[in-house]
């Protein structure tokens, strides 16, 4: 069971208002237990919470660089094996999208062959957003970034987001899981399977940033159940490769989701251009079939 | 005391095994490979209780030891050369992070072009990271010094990382006697690990938070203080390791015959030995030659290196690297130390990439000096530029 009292992340740090990086990560250290120990990649997250003197932090917490918090979290690992203080304290990474499905692979490519007993967490917001919105790997189709801008000549990101959980489903994870902050109960469960699974496990959650999809910081919530009902986003657990429990939707075109938004406002605007959006809708339509998670 | 021929990277790698690391974090790189491969049987055979990472890069080797250090094991590292240079972000911020991380470099030197050979331009790139760095004139040293440096960075004053730096193939691949200390003595001079503060769900703490520019001035201040601090701290335990293990480390620069020279070599690492012998002959014929030997590059003795070298009237410094459009990065120390007393200062870039130096050569570096040529690429073969 989920302990929900546990508030490991305080309040007073500085996020944007409505980042969902932040209650995802209050939520994911619920799920995560008492004697955790955090690694932070450098990002947002990263940045929010920790300008030295301040922490927000009220459990253990080390950052050490963008790329490097899986190598950190091995040497972790391996040191509370070696003090016979894995039983009771267990490592847990942040990175974000950029630090995990970029510029972090190899690091966790090799973590994850060793074995290492930790969980890793990609929260996911689909960009660089510290350094001011640049696409990463885990940028949809089409977004518009400043390295991947719409103009005259462009639709934005020209590459589809890397199906970052099949990689680690690759490297043989007993527990790869998709969640987002909108769906906290699941997320909180999720976390908590994690934890309690030994080896290396990979969680991905879908953080919406209001900053840099464009959007009201009030409307992170609704932005991220949006993402699940059209199918652009699948929460699923992959447990020792196989695929266990999808959720499942009564799917709405893509049309909505990518309208709430300003990384996809070129879309729509001056004209709307039905071929791209048909595009991003042929991707949903992938997901349901790879997942099955279309209601009847 | 008990001497056995041994090479020197076993010779570290069993060094290493007595001071009882308890998380190993290495990836293999010519000329370093024997250090890991030693430690990682000696783990295997159960001679050393310590968690053995096998990790995918030199990136990830010392990025795990800050991780294994920060949550309050003792670790060790090796590396050399691309494998340092793949490291460099971890470097610097392992030292940032005041972690006691003691890593031995096989000195080798950095590609364009590719090169497996010798020289010192792998660690002197890593002048400014903040990591304490010793120089081994022999396998001896090598390992005397390792154990010296977890006495140090571990000291509550210091809290440093540092390089233990001999030079590869000539130290490293060779087989010479050695005095391999008994573990209790190892034991006795160094004693467990006792972190200044570690991860702890019983004690939560943030590592490696961001400083604003209200804050990061102090923090490099505090470092730079912790590394200057280091100089006496090795001295102190320098001295305390030559109690007990009948070696001397008090000092960071090493004379030979340098009371009455007119002319001192400074030199760091093994060339000092060539160094000795050439001037053991330089000697005989009426040239009054001496060494400096710099065991210590950072920090760097600038106080000791003025008083040793105030009486001679030329100084030649040998640089087995080079800050290129600049000079040796040595010489450009002694200059910074002697500055104000007029002594010239003669650069000779050498050995580079593996190149030999022998004792002619050094006899015919002390002539240039006599007669005021240096700050050159010593042995260039014409032939080939
Ligand atoms: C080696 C290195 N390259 C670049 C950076 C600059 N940088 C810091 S955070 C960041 C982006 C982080 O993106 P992500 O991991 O997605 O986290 P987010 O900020 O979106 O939460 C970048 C590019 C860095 N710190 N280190
Ligand atoms: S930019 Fe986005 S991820 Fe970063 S703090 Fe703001 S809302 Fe959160
Ligand atoms: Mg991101």
């Amino acid at each position: 069971m989920v302990d929900r009292t546990i508030e490991n992340f305080d309040c007073g740090h500085r996020a944007c208002g409505g980042c969902g990086a932040s209650s995802a990560v209050r939520m994911i250290l619920k799920g995560a237990g008492k004697n955790v120990i955090v690694v932070n990649a450098t990002g947002c997250l990263e940045v929010f919470s920790t300008p030295y003197p301040e922490t927000a932090w009220k459990t253990p917490w080390i950052h050490s660089l963008f790329e490097n918090s899986s190598a950190v979290a091995s040497g972790i690992e391996a040191s509370l094996k070696k003090q016979g203080r894995l039983e009771k304290e267990k490592v847990l990474v942040f990175g974000g999208d950029g630090a995990t499905v970029d510029i972090g692979t190899q690091c966790i490519s090799g973590a994850f062959e060793r074995g290492h007993d930790f969980t890793y967490v990609c929260y996911d917001n689909e960009a660089y957003m510290n350094t001011g919105i640049q696409r990463s790997g885990s940028t949809p189709y089409d977004a518009d970034t400043t390295t991947s801008p719409a103009g005259v000549c462009s639709t934005g990101n020209k590459l589809p987001k890397k199906d970052f959980p099949q990689i680690i489903v690759a490297h043989g994870s007993p527990y790869v899981a998709t969640a987002t902050m909108a769906y906290p109960m699941d997320l909180m469960k999720k976390v908590e399977t994690a934890m309690k699974t030994k080896g290396p496990c990979y969680i991905q959650v879908h953080t919406p940033c209001c900053t840099g999809w464009g959007y009201d910081g009030a409307k992170t919530m609704e932005i991220g159940r949006m993402a699940v009902e059209c199918g652009l986003w699948v929460n699923y657990e992959i447990i020792d490769g196989k695929l266990t429990t999808v959720k499942k939707v009564k799917r709405v075109p893509v049309d909505d989701y990518l309208m709430a938004q300003k990384r996809f406002r070129h879309l729509f605007k001056p004209v709307r251009n039905d071929a791209e959006i048909a595009k991003i809708q042929a991707i949903a339509d992938k997901n349901a079939e790879k997942y099955g998670i279309d209601i009847e | 005391m008990t001497m056995e021929i041994m090479e020197g990277s076993i010779a570290v790698a069993e060094t290493v095994r007595l001071c009882r690391p308890q998380v190993i974090s290495a990836y293999p790189i010519t000329p370093q490979t024997h250090i890991v491969e030693g430690l990682a049987s000696i783990v295997a055979d159960g001679r050393l209780d310590a968690e053995y990472i096998c990790v995918e890069s030199e990136f990830s080797a010392l990025s795990a030891c800050i991780g294994a250090s920060a949550a309050g094991s003792r670790v060790y590292s090796a590396t050399t050369s691309q494998g340092l240079a793949l490291m460099t972000e971890v470097v610097f911020n392992a030292a940032g992070m005041r972690l006691p991380i003691v890593m031995g470099i096989a000195n080798r030197a950095i590609s364009a072009p590719l090169s497996i050979w010798n020289d010192q331009q792998d660690s002197i790139m890593m002048r400014d990271s903040g990591w304490i760095q010793l120089y081994a004139e022999d396998n001896q040293e090598a390992i005397d010094m390792h154990i010296l440096a977890y006495k140090v960075c571990e000291d509550h004053n210091i809290l440093l990382p540092a390089f233990v730096c001999f030079d590869g193939f000539i130290l490293s691949h060779v087989f010479e006697p050695i005095d391999i200390p008994s573990q209790e003595l190892v034991d006795k001079f160094v004693g467990p690990f006792t972190p200044y503060q570690k991860l702890d769900v019983n004690d939560p703490i943030s590592f490696g938070m961001y400083a604003t520019p209200e804050y990061y001035l102090e923090f490099r201040y505090e470092h730079d203080q912790a590394v200057k601090r280091a100089a006496e701290a090795i001295k102190k335990y320098g001295k305390e390791f030559g109690e007990i293990f009948g070696r001397d480390y008090s000092e960071l620069v090493v004379g030979y015959k340098l009371e009455d020279a007119d002319i001192a070599i400074v030199a760091m690492g093994s060339i000092c030995g060539t160094v000795k012998d050439a001037i053991d002959e330089m000697r005989a014929e009426g040239k009054k030659v001496g060494l400096l030997n710099l065991r210590c590059f950072r920090p760097f003795p600038s106080t000791d290196v003025a008083k040793a070298l105030a009486h001679v009237n030329t100084i030649a410094v040998l640089d087995k690297n080079v800050s290129l459009g600049a000079k040796g990065a040595v010489a450009i120390e002694i200059k910074e130390a002697c500055y104000g007393s007029n002594i010239p200062v003669y650069d000779y870039i050498l050995g580079l990439g593996g190149r030999d130096v022998r004792k002619k050569d050094i006899k015919k570096i002390v002539d240039l000096a006599e007669k005021g040529e240096g700050d050159m690429f010593y042995g260039l073969r014409e032939e080939v530029l």
